[in-house]
């Protein structure tokens, strides 16, 4: 009788696959993609030549299928001529992905699992600095390899990693404290702006903003700086909406904080002085994958200390019950102020690597279309979590660039997928879980 | 000098008198109660005490300080501490998360040390779950300190209510219908309640009821609030044998002896 009670035990593939990989700690994820982005450099080319594929995979693969998908879909659509042959890309590009990334990627994490646990519990005698100073060293060095095989790479990382910090930061104030604000493109504009402001005015020479005031060959170790005067201009501006949502919430705020978007981009479209509506250009290149990685690293470091702790928690109780926080002793004024402050400066900051990888800043960036996909990533990804914007941001980032070949559909298949994603899972894919860092990065104990 | 002095409070709402020329004083260790019909302006006065609302005339003295115009916040911060009558219970917060949330005011590690991760914090938070177990063990709801408060049976619900108001350290505590939508059983459970809290932390409590049997139980002075004016004032069993409370009850169900 029991028994039939009992829930089954052995699921699908699914189950069975989670359970193959439950003993792997992060170590062991890392050391395997490691092991996969060397392979991919001494075997890739071959790999290729052997598949008939045109030219290498950039993005797993993934970029290969979609063109090809594409090219049916503008057959078939608009008559366009298609040619049957690139067919077989699609098996050949599933053969690359298999033997290039998920095979080494399985075998490498699976039979590393005693040494990468034993180092894990090793390193976690450390105070954590220690352990998540490794951990991380190692997954830039991953980052840092795979990203070395081609410029696309790198510069679809490095906005992914912004993408990152930029969805978290919007987290704090649309998961954490529950508002829904559509103000955040408008913060990121003003940190990409003043950031461009510090550094284009001071050390580069420009049409706009006229020649270099100073000429040293240092001048990059000013770029914190920079950075963090565009955060606490955004911080500024982010005043403009923090002081209304005392009074107001929910729907009104929204307006409001839309507002202030469309204020913030008319103001620098029609400020000559910051080159109007073509906006400013010649950043100098100092937004490199090591600054970007350190930056989001801290970002997201400084944001879950904030969520995690009771002062942070304060947002959670005011947005689950704003008068029972208010009874509770709670600041909500002062919580609110810090959500929205706090969030713009990571926005902010967030603008200014922005505007230097892209070596150029423009109002036309940060349109409602910015907004749209800020909004898919933290509402896909999950609301007040941080393992929520990194999963986001990573996977709208990685489709979005995948489906680039569709090009029109791609804004036809994004929303679909939001839309399931709402229907299966109201608040996201991973939504209200605490990353507690210390067991994301310790061992995974086996029984 | 009385611990809470209210003297003369009004208040309406647009043409409605919902409390008016009000008068109220609690000392030290008293449990006072506050009885009357629904809608006889009970939580309303409630809410003017702690700064939801602005009274209209009247003024509010607690420990010496005048509490009008002060927000709901600072009056808690000060020692006069709340319960709802529907709990407000946050819904997405583990049960130890309310509690260490109502400690708010008494952090002092500040925004710098909580982006940051100090020693300071660390030390702090600590010392605040620490602190937040104990009362979750006086109210015999520690077993559930890691799930959220929304999963919990309605008993202990309100008793994560009560350890979440007392972790404040209030001097006087409101109590908002404690034993709303109770059994019997669950009842004579909160009162127990009330009364250890009371001598655990010798608290001025004063309580809105419904029933007149937890007054009875728990008050040494009760008050009949009807229409926004108290009619009667005194000891239970005065309050209870009074014609004017008989006539104001009549035909309220609520009333069970």
């Amino acid at each position: 009788m029991e028994e039939t009670l009992a829930p089954k035990q052995t699921g699908g593939l699914f189950h069975r696959v989670g359970l193959f990989f439950k003993p792997v700690p992060l170590l062991g994820y890392l050391l395997g993609f490691l092991a996969c982005a060397i392979w991919e450099q001494s075997a890739g080319e071959g790999l290729t030549v052997l598949l008939g594929l045109p030219k290498m995979p950039v993005l797993f693969g993934l970029l290969t299928i979609f063109k090809v998908l594409a090219g049916i879909i503008n057959f078939l659509i608009k008559g366009d001529a298609f040619n049957w042959a690139t067919w077989v890309y699609i098996p050949a590009a599933l053969v690359y992905l298999t033997v290039i990334y998920l095979l080494p990627l399985a075998i490498v994490a699976r039979a590393v699992v005693k040494p990468a646990n034993a180092l894990a519990r090793f390193l976690q005698r450390f105070p954590l600095i220690v352990t998540a100073l490794v951990q991380l060293g190692l997954m830039y060095a991953v980052l840092h390899v795979w990203a070395e095989m081609s410029d696309y790479r790198l510069i679809f990382l490095k906005l992914t990693l912004i993408a990152v910090l930029f969805t978290l930061s919007l987290n704090i104030i649309n998961g954490y404290m529950g508002e829904f604000s559509c103000s955040h493109p408008g913060f990121m504009a003003i940190g990409a702006y003043m950031s461009s402001l510090f550094t284009v005015g001071l050390f580069a020479s420009d049409k706009v903003l006229g020649e270099a005031v100073f000429n040293v060959s240092t001048a990059y170790l000013t770029f914190p700086l920079a950075l963090i005067f565009g955060g606490l201009m955004a911080s500024m501006g982010a005043l403009i909406v923090a002081i209304p949502s005392f009074k107001t919430r929910g729907d009104y705020l929204a307006i409001i904080s839309l507002a202030f978007l469309f204020i913030v981009k008319s103001f620098f479209e029609n400020m000559q002085a910051l080159g109007g509506s073509r906006g400013i250009s010649g950043q100098p290149d100092w937004a490199t994958l090591p600054v970007i990685f350190i930056t989001m690293a801290l970002g997201i470091w400084t944001i879950n200390n904030f969520v995690t702790s009771t002062m942070g928690k304060a947002l959670n109780a005011v947005r689950d019950d704003e008068s029972a926080a208010e009874a509770m002793t709670v600041n909500t004024r002062k919580t609110k102020m810090t959500a929205f402050l706090f969030g713009a400066f990571w926005a902010g900051v967030a603008g200014g690597l922005l505007a230097h990888v892209l070596r150029y800043v423009n109002p036309a960036m940060f349109s409602v279309q910015k907004l749209a996909e800020v909004l898919a990533m933290v509402y896909f990804g999950g609301l007040n979590s941080v393992y929520g914007s990194i999963v986001g941001a990573v996977s709208i980032s990685l489709l979005g660039e995948a489906l680039r070949p569709l090009e029109i559909l791609k804004w036809i298949v994004i929303p679909l997928l939001l839309i399931l994603v709402m229907i299966y899972r109201p608040t996201g894919l991973i939504a209200f879980k605490e990353f507690d860092v210390r067991q994301v990065f310790g061992p995974k104990e086996v029984e | 000098m009385p611990l809470l002095h209210v003297t003369d409070m009004s208040h309406n709402f647009g043409g409605l008198q919902a409390v008016s020329k009000y008068n109220l004083s609690l000392d030290p260790g008293q449990i006072t109660g506050l009885i009357g019909p629904n809608g006889a302006g009970k939580t309303t006065i409630f809410n003017l005490m702690t700064g939801i609302y602005r009274p209209a005339q009247g003024s509010v003295i607690f420990d010496g300080e005048e509490l009008v115009g002060k927000k709901p916040n600072q009056t808690a911060s000060m020692g006069l501490a709340r319960t709802f009558q529907e709990m407000k219970l946050w819904r997405h917060m583990t049960v130890l998360e309310h509690i260490k949330m109502a400690r708010y005011s008494k952090l002092s590690y500040g925004l710098l040390g909580a982006f940051l991760d100090t020693p300071k914090r660390r030390r702090e938070e600590r010392y605040t779950t620490e602190l937040a177990m104990e009362y979750l063990q006086m109210f015999a709801v520690d077993q559930f300190a890691d799930q959220l408060v929304v999963n919990l049976p309605y008993g202990a619900q309100r008793r994560v209510e009560m350890a979440r108001a007392l972790v404040i350290e209030p001097k006087v505590l409101l109590l908002d219908e404690p034993t709303v939508g109770m059994t019997p059983d669950e009842m004579m459970a909160m009162i127990e309640v009330v009364r250890t809290a009371h001598e655990r932390f010798n608290l001025a409590i004063f309580l809105i009821e419904h029933r007149l049997r937890v007054v009875h139980e728990l008050c040494q002075r009760v008050q009949v609030l009807v229409f926004g004016q108290v009619i009667v004032e005194g000891t239970p069993n005065e309050v209870q044998n009074n014609p004017k409370v008989i006539e104001a009850y009549i035909g309220e169900q609520e009333v069970d002896f």
